[in-house]
């Protein structure tokens, strides 16, 4: 009898020390976080919640990785309509036009200010910032991984062909001929068709628009102009050095994507964004000696900054306020420097702060391999203040525009038509596009 | 199906409400999995919605005036037509013909023909990634030829090589569903009625034209119909893995199309206008195959 007088004691003393123990897990404060970064990206994002949660005991966050940008705003919408979205959410660059006409969020600066989190929002590289920030500078939604495009080289291949990373196309088709002078069965120049970088950010470099009303931000009237820039001439030498064999396409749909022949040393050249810079150093073959540089551009243009690319974090509407406490202060610990730190060192991606780039810069991060040469994407981000033309691309249903963009540059590749059609018959078409988003939001304004 | 199936037995319920209870939660799948989502589309097909639910706008038909206006959109239908078109000629082709070997018992045909099903449990990103690689023109199995004939294969930038590519990936896809219901249709084919056409010294090709491919008949009837039916609407794991609908467009079938301006684009209500427009097509093709080929198939 005593021994199961003991053991009943024992268990019951059991259950409600589990009780206790459930009853201080359900104390904290739950809120749910979806990203759209997958892959090893995807664990480091699941990393930054984990040590959130051991940072505190108030507050618990959930971290839901949807497998891609396109999916969480997908799954996010869906799940909004049904009014079961998280509190948080990642949402791509092209995606932040759609995302402010919603008006279904909490802009994070006055979400900051109402739970008394002070913030230095000067801090913010203003390539960064402007990019999410209304109008009136009140920034919508906190950078987080953020990254710019910059050109890949391999330093070996350039030495033999007695070349220098380019700083004008003109020297960057020199330096083709080169490669392919040096070495003609090599692969010059990796290239795989990206409105990121051939018209978005080749646009900033150059300080020229892709759309009027300043790239959109002035207005939902925008029209895409594009097809009468530089631009077209970027276009057209490409189609040219494609003819003339000094490029060669490489997409995942032909088999290997530019990133990838690049680090498998298949091409000299190739362009992408720096958040890659730690892809390469894990994939790369054995000695492939490379190196990064700002985009080339072209004679007679100054050069302007380039603008963030990657996503930003947004705080939805509809939670309660102990959820946007919570959320509040996941962002306020993701904007330390020791997070900032842990975030750019594990990922290729960049700090958004100048506070995070200086500390690391004094503690010699980038003064060695793998994270040397990263300080070439603040470079070009921070090379001018941004311009009216230079503070990003504001523009509904872009991801729209960015497949009409495509699929026009193919055709031009293939010959189907020119370059100059093939633009003109994609802008129009985006134009289009964005007819259609001013309609389905009539009478609404940009924030 | 037809008039001539009145002699079919049937069963009879005398109490109607049990009839209606069995029947009720098949009905409530179908209305929840089927009608509901139909009749949101056909809503939203009708009126300018915005993505995030902040409200939406009377559009009558101006949703499928902007599509059938759009010269692209016309060519999203031809191209969806070519795969419907080829993919369905060459899977039930393929079919019908590892079938006949099957039903010939030739040695070995039972491993071939559970070899011969397999294809269909594969699902269809995986079929595209396995014929990416081989459609490869610089690593692939086809680079081996590009080596000797240089730039004979380029489906990136070639838009009727993608769509070649992308048809033989489906078709091969589909050969497994079409070999199954061929081989049945073959094996429930009496055994004496081909026995005596080889003793009145018909050949094997003379009894396979005069015996077997008409009493197959109602069985390749059915096969067409969900063959058309499944390249219109159930294309889009292969597209989206080999091609993207590209190269400038030549692979983006119309169900591709509908993923991309909805889901990708958050253009909803176009999107809804493009499925609303799909299924009528669907239904049309349908209609027709009931209307002037099932007039040929003789049941037995």
């Amino acid at each position: 009898m005593g021994t199961i007088m003991k053991s009943t004691f024992v268990s019951v003393f059991a259950v409600a020390a589990a009780l206790g123990g459930a009853a201080s897990a359900q104390d904290k404060i739950t809120f749910e976080y979806w990203y759209g970064l997958g892959g090893y990206l995807g664990d480091v994002v699941q990393q930054t919640c984990d040590r959130f949660n051991e940072s505190q005991d108030t507050y618990q966050i959930t971290c839901v990785g949807q497998d891609g940008y396109a999916t969480a705003v997908q799954n996010t919408i869906a799940a909004f309509r049904a009014g079961k979205h998280p509190t948080v959410v990642q949402a791509y660059d092209a995606g932040t036009a759609d995302l402010m006409m919603s008006g279904e969020f909490y802009p994070v600066q006055k979400m900051m200010a109402d739970f008394d989190i002070d913030i230095d929002w000067d801090n913010y590289f203003p390539g960064i910032s402007n990019y999410y920030a209304a109008s009136n500078g009140e920034l919508f939604s906190m950078p987080f991984n953020s990254s710019t495009p910059v050109m890949y080289y391999n330093v070996d291949d350039f030495a033999a062909a007695g070349i220098e990373a380019p700083q004008t196309w003109e020297a960057f088709e020199d330096g083709l001929r080169a490669l392919k002078a040096a070495n003609p069965e090599k692969c010059a120049y990796g290239y795989a068709p990206s409105t990121w970088v051939d018209l978005e950010q080749f646009s900033m470099a150059h300080g020229i628009p892709v759309a009027s009303q300043n790239n959109g931000y002035d207005g939902l009237d925008a029209e895409y102009v594009y097809n009468t820039t530089q631009h077209v001439k970027h276009m057209e030498d490409i189609k040219r050095w494609l003819d003339e064999g000094l490029l060669e396409i490489k997409t995942s749909q032909g088999g290997i994507n530019s990133r990838d022949a690049f680090a498998q040393n298949q091409c000299s050249i190739y362009f992408g964004s720096i958040a890659s810079h730690a892809t390469v150093h894990a994939s790369a073959v054995e000695g492939l000696n490379w190196d990064v540089a700002m985009l080339p551009i072209y004679e007679g243009f100054e050069r302007t900054n380039t603008v963030v690319g990657g996503a930003s974090l947004w705080v939805l509407s509809g939670k309660t306020e102990d959820e946007y406490r919570g959320a509040a202060e996941y962002l306020k610990f993701l904007a330390t420097p020791e997070s900032e730190k842990f975030w750019v060192s594990n990922t290729g991606y960049i700090p958004v702060t100048r506070a995070a780039f200086e500390q690391l810069t004094a503690e010699g991060f980038y003064d060695n391999a793998p994270y040397k040469g990263r300080e070439v994407a603040m470079k070009s981000l921070t090379f001018t203040d941004p311009t009216p033309l230079t503070r990003g691309i504001r523009l509904g249903g872009f991801i729209q525009a960015r497949s009409e963009w495509i699929a026009e540059v193919e055709a031009g590749l293939s010959g189907q038509k020119s370059m100059q059609e093939a633009l003109d018959t994609a802008a129009a078409r985006s134009n289009d596009v964005l007819r259609r988003f001013e309609r389905t939001y009539k009478g609404k304004q940009l924030p | 199906m037809s008039s001539r199936g009145k002699d079919m037995r049937r069963a009879y319920f005398k109490n109607n409400w049990i009839a209606a209870l069995v029947v009720a939660p098949q009905l409530l799948i179908i209305f929840v999995f089927f009608y509901w989502p139909t009749s949101q589309a056909l809503y939203w097909a009708f009126t300018f919605e915005q993505p995030w639910g902040g409200g939406n706008e009377w559009a009558g038909f101006e949703n499928f005036r902007m599509i059938l206006t759009d010269g692209r959109y016309w060519d999203s239908i031809r191209v969806s037509i070519v795969y419907a078109a080829g993919a369905t000629v060459l899977s039930m082709g393929m079919a019908l013909i590892l079938a006949v070997f099957a039903d010939r018992q030739l040695r070995g045909y039972k491993y071939y023909r559970i070899g011969a099903i397999w294809p269909y449990a594969v699902a269809a990103p995986a079929v595209g990634l396995a014929f990416r690689f081989i459609f490869n023109p610089s690593a692939g199995i086809m680079s081996y030829v590009n080596a000797a004939f240089p730039g004979f294969w380029d489906p990136i930038l070639n838009g009727d090589h993608a769509l070649l590519m992308v048809i033989i990936a489906g078709a091969w896809k589909q050969v497994a569903y079409n070999f199954i219901f061929f081989l049945a249709g073959l094996q429930s084919i009496p055994r004496s009625l081909i026995e005596a056409g080889a003793m009145d010294g018909a050949t094997v090709l003379r009894r396979m034209r005069d015996i077997q491919l008409p009493l197959l008949a109602p069985t390749f009837f059915f096969v067409l119909v969900i063959n058309i039916t499944d390249s219109f609407t159930d294309s889009f794991g292969i597209v989206d893995t080999m091609t993207a609908g590209g190269p400038a467009r030549a692979t983006n079938l119309m169900v591709y199309k509908i993923y991309v301006d909805g889901f990708q684009g958050l253009d909803y209500s176009g999107a809804a206008a493009q499925s609303i427009i799909l299924m009528f097509l669907v239904i049309a093709l349908t209609v027709i195959q009931f209307r002037y080929i099932e007039r040929k198939v003789h049941y037995t």
